[in-house]
Protein backbone atom coordinates (compact mmCIF):
# COMPACT_ATOMS: atom_id res chain seq x y z
CA UNK A 1 0.00 0.00 0.00
CA UNK A 2 1.44 3.26 -1.14
CA UNK A 3 1.96 6.01 1.86
CA UNK A 4 1.14 9.44 2.23
CA UNK A 5 2.12 12.12 4.16
CA UNK A 6 -1.22 13.01 5.32
CA UNK A 7 -2.23 9.32 6.26
CA UNK A 8 0.87 9.62 8.74
CA UNK A 9 -0.66 12.78 10.45
CA UNK A 10 -3.94 11.68 10.49
CA UNK A 11 -3.00 8.82 13.41
CA UNK A 12 -2.85 11.10 17.70
CA UNK A 13 -0.30 8.98 17.97
CA UNK A 14 2.07 9.55 15.08
CA UNK A 15 1.63 13.41 15.63
CA UNK A 16 2.33 13.02 19.25
CA UNK A 17 5.59 11.05 18.34
CA UNK A 18 6.30 13.72 15.67
CA UNK A 19 6.30 16.10 18.64
CA UNK A 20 8.37 14.50 20.71
CA UNK A 21 11.23 13.69 18.38
CA UNK A 22 10.93 17.10 16.86
CA UNK A 23 12.48 17.87 19.85
CA UNK A 24 15.45 15.93 20.04
CA UNK A 25 15.90 12.82 17.77
CA UNK A 26 15.28 9.08 20.16
CA UNK A 27 15.91 5.77 19.62
CA UNK A 28 12.47 3.27 19.29
CA UNK A 29 12.50 2.50 23.06
CA UNK A 30 12.88 5.63 24.30
CA UNK A 31 9.84 7.17 22.13
CA UNK A 32 8.05 3.99 23.44
CA UNK A 33 8.50 4.52 27.32
CA UNK A 34 6.36 7.70 26.61
CA UNK A 35 2.82 5.74 25.22
CA UNK A 36 1.03 3.66 26.85
CA UNK A 37 0.18 1.54 23.80
CA UNK A 38 2.44 -1.70 23.25
CA UNK A 39 5.92 -1.31 21.63
CA UNK A 40 5.02 -3.31 18.79
CA UNK A 41 2.11 -0.90 18.37
CA UNK A 42 4.41 2.10 18.89
CA UNK A 43 6.87 0.36 15.94
CA UNK A 44 4.23 -0.02 13.53
CA UNK A 45 3.95 4.02 13.90
CA UNK A 46 7.53 4.58 13.37
CA UNK A 47 7.49 2.19 10.35
CA UNK A 48 4.45 3.84 9.05
CA UNK A 49 6.21 7.93 9.56
CA UNK A 50 9.64 6.56 8.27
CA UNK A 51 7.75 5.03 4.55
CA UNK A 52 6.31 8.51 4.30
CA UNK A 53 9.54 10.12 4.88
CA UNK A 54 8.52 12.14 8.08
CA UNK A 55 10.94 10.19 9.79
CA UNK A 56 14.95 9.25 9.34
CA UNK A 57 16.49 6.93 10.66
CA UNK A 58 20.09 7.71 12.00
CA UNK A 59 22.83 4.66 13.43
CA UNK A 60 24.69 5.71 16.12
CA UNK A 61 26.71 2.65 17.21
CA UNK A 62 24.34 -0.21 18.06
CA UNK A 63 21.70 2.25 18.54
CA UNK A 64 19.35 3.63 15.68
CA UNK A 65 17.54 6.97 16.35
CA UNK A 66 14.71 8.49 14.74
CA UNK A 67 14.45 12.00 13.65
CA UNK A 68 12.00 14.31 12.15
CA UNK A 69 12.44 15.08 8.50
CA UNK A 70 12.11 18.90 8.31
CA UNK A 71 11.92 19.24 4.47
CA UNK A 72 8.84 17.01 4.40
CA UNK A 73 7.71 18.47 6.96
CA UNK A 74 7.51 21.88 5.80
CA UNK A 75 5.67 20.37 2.87
CA UNK A 76 2.55 19.49 4.67
CA UNK A 77 2.64 22.56 6.43
CA UNK A 78 2.76 24.89 3.48
CA UNK A 79 -0.18 22.84 1.92
CA UNK A 80 -2.43 23.02 5.56
CA UNK A 81 -1.18 26.61 6.15
CA UNK A 82 -2.65 27.77 2.53
CA UNK A 83 -6.19 26.26 2.96
CA UNK A 84 -6.26 27.22 7.01
CA UNK A 85 -5.34 31.01 6.37
CA UNK A 86 -8.95 31.15 4.01
CA UNK A 87 -10.76 30.00 6.97
CA UNK A 88 -8.93 32.21 8.99
CA UNK A 89 -9.65 34.79 7.26
CA UNK A 90 -13.77 33.90 7.15
CA UNK A 91 -13.77 33.84 10.61
CA UNK A 92 -12.24 37.04 11.32
CA UNK A 93 -14.38 38.55 9.30
CA UNK A 94 -17.28 36.79 11.08
CA UNK A 95 -16.03 38.19 14.70
CA UNK A 96 -16.33 41.46 13.17
CA UNK A 97 -19.95 40.99 11.89
CA UNK A 98 -20.65 39.08 15.46
CA UNK A 99 -19.40 41.89 17.13
CA UNK A 100 -21.55 44.60 14.97
CA UNK A 101 -24.74 42.87 15.20
CA UNK A 102 -24.38 42.53 18.89
CA UNK A 103 -23.55 46.22 19.24
CA UNK A 104 -27.11 47.09 17.15
CA UNK A 105 -28.96 44.77 19.62
CA UNK A 106 -27.85 46.22 22.96
CA UNK B 1 -7.41 36.87 15.35
CA UNK B 2 -8.31 37.14 18.75
CA UNK B 3 -5.86 35.01 20.61
CA UNK B 4 -8.82 33.68 22.98
CA UNK B 5 -10.86 31.80 20.91
CA UNK B 6 -9.91 28.20 19.64
CA UNK B 7 -9.15 27.71 16.42
CA UNK B 8 -8.86 24.02 15.15
CA UNK B 9 -7.73 22.91 11.28
CA UNK B 10 -7.62 19.13 10.64
CA UNK B 11 -7.28 17.52 7.21
CA UNK B 12 -7.85 13.92 7.15
CA UNK B 13 -6.93 12.35 4.13
CA UNK B 14 -7.76 9.08 5.37
CA UNK B 15 -11.68 9.77 4.73
CA UNK B 16 -11.52 12.80 2.82
CA UNK B 17 -12.18 15.02 5.48
CA UNK B 18 -11.68 18.45 6.90
CA UNK B 19 -12.42 19.66 9.86
CA UNK B 20 -12.51 23.00 11.28
CA UNK B 21 -13.41 23.70 14.68
CA UNK B 22 -14.00 27.73 15.68
CA UNK B 23 -15.16 29.33 19.19
CA UNK B 24 -17.37 32.52 18.43
CA UNK B 25 -17.54 35.84 21.27
CA UNK B 26 -21.80 35.67 20.69
CA UNK B 27 -24.30 33.57 21.81
CA UNK B 28 -25.78 30.75 20.06
CA UNK B 29 -28.48 32.18 18.05
CA UNK B 30 -26.34 35.09 16.79
CA UNK B 31 -23.87 32.69 15.63
CA UNK B 32 -26.60 30.90 14.14
CA UNK B 33 -27.94 33.51 11.94
CA UNK B 34 -24.34 34.44 11.20
CA UNK B 35 -24.31 30.70 9.23
CA UNK B 36 -27.56 30.70 7.90
CA UNK B 37 -28.51 34.06 6.66
CA UNK B 38 -27.56 35.25 3.56
CA UNK B 39 -27.84 39.00 4.24
CA UNK B 40 -24.82 37.86 6.75
CA UNK B 41 -23.56 35.47 5.15
CA UNK B 42 -22.89 38.04 2.20
CA UNK B 43 -20.55 39.99 4.77
CA UNK B 44 -18.31 37.18 5.47
CA UNK B 45 -18.43 33.89 4.00
CA UNK B 46 -15.91 35.37 0.96
CA UNK B 47 -12.83 36.09 2.33
CA UNK B 48 -11.47 39.72 1.45
CA UNK B 49 -10.87 40.78 -1.54
CA UNK B 50 -13.71 38.50 -2.35
CA UNK B 51 -17.25 39.23 -1.83
CA UNK B 52 -19.98 36.51 -1.42
CA UNK B 53 -23.17 37.21 -3.11
CA UNK B 54 -26.64 36.03 -2.74
CA UNK B 55 -29.04 34.92 -5.49
CA UNK B 56 -31.33 33.23 -3.62
CA UNK B 57 -31.64 31.41 -0.52
CA UNK B 58 -34.17 29.03 1.10
CA UNK B 59 -33.16 27.77 3.92
CA UNK B 60 -35.03 25.12 4.85
CA UNK B 61 -34.75 20.92 4.56
CA UNK B 62 -34.40 20.51 1.02
CA UNK B 63 -33.83 24.44 0.07
CA UNK B 64 -30.95 25.81 -1.35
CA UNK B 65 -28.55 28.80 -1.47
CA UNK B 66 -27.54 29.85 -4.64
CA UNK B 67 -24.29 32.20 -4.43
CA UNK B 68 -21.15 33.58 -6.35
CA UNK B 69 -18.07 34.10 -4.94
CA UNK B 70 -16.97 37.62 -6.74
CA UNK B 71 -13.46 38.18 -7.07
CA UNK B 72 -11.61 41.75 -7.03
CA UNK B 73 -11.81 42.30 -11.13
CA UNK B 74 -15.56 41.49 -10.83
CA UNK B 75 -15.34 37.61 -12.09
CA UNK B 76 -17.35 35.45 -10.61
CA UNK B 77 -17.44 31.55 -9.18
CA UNK B 78 -21.41 30.27 -8.52
CA UNK B 79 -22.13 27.41 -6.30
CA UNK B 80 -24.95 25.77 -4.69
CA UNK B 81 -25.52 24.46 -1.38
CA UNK B 82 -28.26 21.70 -0.94
CA UNK B 83 -29.84 21.96 2.83
CA UNK B 84 -30.58 18.30 4.08
CA UNK B 85 -31.40 18.06 7.75
CA UNK B 86 -32.00 21.86 9.69
CA UNK B 87 -31.94 21.68 13.63
CA UNK B 88 -32.65 24.73 14.68
CA UNK B 89 -29.72 26.11 16.51
CA UNK B 90 -27.76 22.80 16.83
CA UNK B 91 -27.08 21.64 13.10
CA UNK B 92 -27.23 21.49 9.65
CA UNK B 93 -25.94 19.04 7.08
CA UNK B 94 -25.90 19.68 3.09
CA UNK B 95 -24.09 18.98 -0.01
CA UNK B 96 -22.11 22.07 -1.77
CA UNK B 97 -21.42 21.83 -5.46
CA UNK B 98 -19.76 24.55 -7.99
CA UNK B 99 -22.61 25.64 -10.04
CA UNK B 100 -23.86 28.22 -13.04
CA UNK B 101 -25.80 31.00 -12.72
CA UNK B 102 -28.47 29.53 -12.28
CA UNK B 103 -27.13 27.03 -10.24
CA UNK B 104 -27.36 24.17 -12.46
CA UNK B 105 -24.61 21.96 -10.82
CA UNK B 106 -21.27 21.35 -12.58
CA UNK B 107 -20.87 17.65 -12.21
CA UNK B 108 -17.39 17.57 -13.22
CA UNK B 109 -16.39 19.87 -10.18
CA UNK B 110 -15.46 18.64 -6.54
CA UNK B 111 -18.53 18.31 -4.25
CA UNK B 112 -18.46 18.31 -0.60
CA UNK B 113 -21.04 17.07 1.86
CA UNK B 114 -21.06 19.52 4.63
CA UNK B 115 -22.08 18.86 8.54
CA UNK B 116 -22.09 22.03 10.74
CA UNK B 117 -23.22 21.80 14.45
CA UNK B 118 -23.53 24.62 17.11
CA UNK B 119 -23.15 24.21 20.68
CA UNK B 120 -23.80 27.70 22.86
CA UNK B 121 -21.77 28.29 25.61
CA UNK B 122 -23.15 31.15 27.53
CA UNK B 123 -22.10 34.21 25.02
CA UNK B 124 -19.60 31.86 23.40
CA UNK B 125 -20.54 29.62 20.75
CA UNK B 126 -18.62 26.32 19.76
CA UNK B 127 -18.59 25.74 15.47
CA UNK B 128 -17.52 22.78 14.60
CA UNK B 129 -17.67 22.30 10.42
CA UNK B 130 -16.86 18.53 8.91
CA UNK B 131 -16.75 19.17 5.29
CA UNK B 132 -16.27 15.83 3.24
CA UNK B 133 -15.30 14.66 -0.17
CA UNK B 134 -15.86 11.56 -2.07
CA UNK B 135 -12.55 11.16 -2.79
CA UNK B 136 -8.71 12.23 -2.24
CA UNK B 137 -8.55 13.79 -5.74
CA UNK B 138 -11.86 15.83 -4.98
CA UNK B 139 -10.61 17.41 -2.33
CA UNK B 140 -6.58 18.03 -3.54
CA UNK B 141 -8.50 19.75 -6.44
CA UNK B 142 -10.77 22.21 -4.01
CA UNK B 143 -7.26 23.57 -2.85
CA UNK B 144 -5.42 23.96 -5.70
CA UNK B 145 -8.72 25.60 -7.77
CA UNK B 146 -9.14 27.89 -4.77
CA UNK B 147 -5.41 29.07 -4.76
CA UNK B 148 -5.14 29.02 -8.70
CA UNK B 149 -8.47 31.24 -9.12
CA UNK B 150 -6.44 33.54 -6.89
CA UNK B 151 -7.76 33.32 -3.63
CA UNK B 152 -4.96 32.32 -1.91
CA UNK B 153 -2.70 35.37 -3.98
CA UNK B 154 -4.93 37.65 -3.10
CA UNK B 155 -4.55 36.62 0.57
CA UNK B 156 -1.09 36.98 0.27
CA UNK B 157 -1.54 40.54 -0.97
CA UNK B 158 -3.72 41.96 1.52
CA UNK B 159 -1.07 40.46 3.86
CA UNK B 160 1.25 42.58 2.00
CA UNK B 161 -1.65 45.43 1.65
CA UNK B 162 -2.49 45.56 5.66
CA UNK B 163 0.87 46.38 7.07
CA UNK B 164 0.95 49.80 4.74
CA UNK B 165 -2.39 50.70 5.82
CA UNK B 166 -1.84 50.54 9.14
CA UNK B 167 0.54 53.50 8.90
Amino acid sequence: MRRDVFQAIADPTRRAILLLIAVQAMTPNAIAEHFDTSRQAVSKHLRILTECQLLKQEQSGREIYYEVNATKMKEIDKWLEQFKKIWESRFNQLDHVLLTLKNKKS
Amino acid sequence: MNANLAFDFTVNKENNTINVKREFAADVALVWDAYTKSEILDQWWAPKPWKAKTKRMDFRNGGHWLYAMVGPNGEEHWAIANYQDIQPQKRFTGLDAFSDAEGNVKADMPQSTWDVTFSGKGDHTLVELSISYADLAQLEATIKMGFKEGLGMAMENLDELLPRLKK
